[in-house]
């Protein structure tokens, strides 16, 4: 009797059977690293001795945190990853023009399965569990070693389940439901532990949604986040896999160490205060907090389905005058669509910047920092002091729709305040 | 091997934001990253601090981004180990590859004050308090971890682990 994530990873290490708390070393079928987390892993491979990587065509390495390149330091890094993956002939190198932000990529890409064993140098790599695949995020040294190696060792994790029952409130969305969580059970609420999602309002949920939730396994300090596969996921994967997949499902009778349940109508359209995402409050209650900046995108909500949400918001609206709004769409396929659909016009008509693919504002590399005293409401992950750039800056969580409705209010506000 | 310092204490949740912030991940340098450790957890931390001492925190320490920075700035600046309540899950992979001594104990967290001289016994787990006279047990170094840092570190241990397949 096992979990979705005991089958992967007990398939992966060649057992029948894995016990949680159990070491184990594992084949990966997909390594990653961006600009920041790669020039280490590189460097350590260097050492490992090993001639060459284990399989070129599985080791993606993404520059997406501070590119377009932003300054000198930046290119050298980029320029190693540039390097290496000629060196070694990667096939899954994607410089800028080709590259999106990592989380979005991978998946709109059929680069990451169903049934994956994946590691990545960056914390969000959990985003994958959405397609119920096992993927979790690793340091650079791992990285390195899993690059010679083609395996990584781990400890089984316990599993935790997250049940939502019945129907998600209007305008609310996946991103209502993990800050929701996050906010229930705190950030260390699923330390090493896996966080397998159901219940009715999960299976109703698109794929978009389900990225998001899994992308934020990690700020409960979840080692992954899990959806068991349904219909919803072969929709998703069927045309777009560029590897044979297969579905791994939990046992009825799966031991988890702990069951969690919600009732979606009671959970409001979330937001976290700063400085840690479990800082939850119903966006209702913050309508006295005035924003100076608003960001909508990331690997957490930078997908079509959120720029289309946000732009339901602004559609013949206007950006508030005090409120700087940037959109980034996650990928260049993201970014091309939402132009054809036209929602580039609504955005620019509303006086939002659209940015190209980029991690920048999110982590306070670029392309939107903020100064002391500036507050941002922002559809990314992380609302740490100094997150978004000045120690004494902050940064509030939301969904695409709260966040846009507040750059039209120029305070954090919902969309039943425009008549939405 | 007995580590000996001098303690700085931090809170709970203590991010890889606050212990290396990302505006500086444009290198991995560890000489650079060091000069910026702990900045966003308090500014002064930088200057203040002598090479040797230990970090005493909370719960949940190294929480967030994946960076193996954060670990490589507090062992470039000097950092001698961490203690705290309980480590995020990357974090604590990290530390180990790197060669960060870290452990895990709610005692030496709760009543260890700033300023103490402690010493860390890291084969048994042994912290005396030698300000307070006091003595608090850590977390035993699981067998595996052990295996690494006496292989050297990952990269070490899976060079040896490939010779051994080949």
């Amino acid at each position: 009797m096992m979990t979705i994530t005991e089958k992967i990873l007990a398939a992966h290490a060649g057992k029948d059977e894995v016990v949680a708390g159990e070491l184990i070393n594992a084949k990966v079928d997909l390594v990653l690293a961006n600009d920041i987390t790669a020039p280490i892993s590189i460097t350590e491979f260097g050492k490992s001795g090993a001639a060459k990587v284990f399989d070129k065509d599985r080791i993606a390495l993404i520059p997406d945190h501070f590119t377009p390149q932003k300054d000198i330091k930046a290119a050298e890094q980029c320029k190693m990853l540039r390097e290496f993956s000629k060196k070694h002939q990667l096939s899954l190198y994607f410089e800028v023009g080709r590259m999106g932000i990592e989380h979005a990529l991978l998946p709109e890409q059929g680069i990451v399965v169903p049934g994956d064993l994946v590691i990545g140098a960056d914390s969000h790599t959990c985003t994958y569990g959405a397609l119920g695949a096992f993927a979790t995020g690793v340091g650079s040294t791992d990285v390195a070693a899993a690059m010679a190696s083609g395996e990584c060792w781990f400890k089984v994790p316990e599993s935790m389940k997250f049940i939502y029952y019945g129907k998600l409130n209007k305008w609310a969305s996946g991103k209502d439901l993990i800050l929701h969580t996050i906010g229930d059970i705190g950030v260390d609420g699923a330390l090493y532990r896996a966080m397998e999602f159901e219940g009715e309002a999960i299976s109703g949920l698109p794929m978009y949604g389900r990225l998001t939730m899994c992308n934020m396994a990690i700020e409960a300090g979840g080692k992954n986040g899990l959806i068991v596969p349904d219909t919803i996921t072969e929709e998703y994967v069927k045309g777009r896999a560029k590897r044979p997949y297969k579905f791994y499902y939990s046992d009825p009778k799966a031991s988890y160490v702990e069951v969690k349940e919600y009732d979606c109508s009671k959970i409001p359209l979330t937001v976290s205060c700063p400085h840690l995402p479990s800082n939850t409050k119903p966006a209702q209650e913050l309508s006295g907090v005035t924003v100076d900046q608003v960001v909508v995108g990331s690997c957490t909500n930078g997908r079509l389905e959120d720029l289309r949400e946000a732009a339901q918001i602004l559609k013949g609206r206007k950006v508030n005058p005090n409120v700087r709004m940037i959109i980034f769409p996650a990928t260049q396929l993201i970014y091309k669509q939402a132009m054809h659909e036209g929602l580039m016009d609504i955005f620019i008509d509303a006086e939002a910047v659209v940015s190209t693919p980029t991690c920048g504002p999110c982590l306070g590399g670029h392309m939107g920092i903020l100064a002391k005293g500036e507050r941002a409401i922002a559809t990314t992950n992380r609302n740490f002091v100094g997150r978004m750039g000045h120690p004494e800056s902050e940064v509030f969580l939301s969904n695409p729709a709260v966040a846009a409705a507040s750059a039209v209010l120029g305070r954090i506000g919902t969309p039943e305040e425009l008549g939405l | 091997m007995h580590l000996k310092g001098k303690v700085w204490k931090f809170g709970n949740d203590i991010d890889t934001d606050a212990i290396i912030p990302a505006r500086y991940l444009n290198t991995s340098d560890p000489k650079e990253l060091a000069k910026h450790v702990m900045e966003d957890a308090d500014k002064d931390f930088p200057s203040k601090m002598q090479a040797g001492d230990i970090i005493v925190a909370g719960k949940n320490f190294g929480c967030g981004s994946s960076r193996e920075h954060a670990p490589i700035a507090l062992k470039a600046a000097g950092i001698n180990a961490v203690i705290a309540r309980s480590f995020a899950r990357i974090f604590y992979r990290n530390a180990f590859n790197i060669g960060l001594p870290i452990f895990e104990s709610t005692d030496a967290s709760e009543h260890i004050q700033e300023g103490d001289a402690i010493e860390i016994d890291a084969g048994n787990g042994t912290v005396k308090n030698l300000s307070a006279g006091k003595e608090y047990s850590a977390k035993p170094i699981p067998p595996f971890m052990r295996e690494l840092i006496s292989a050297g570190g990952l990269i070490e241990w899976t060079k040896n682990k490939m010779k051994g397949a080949a």
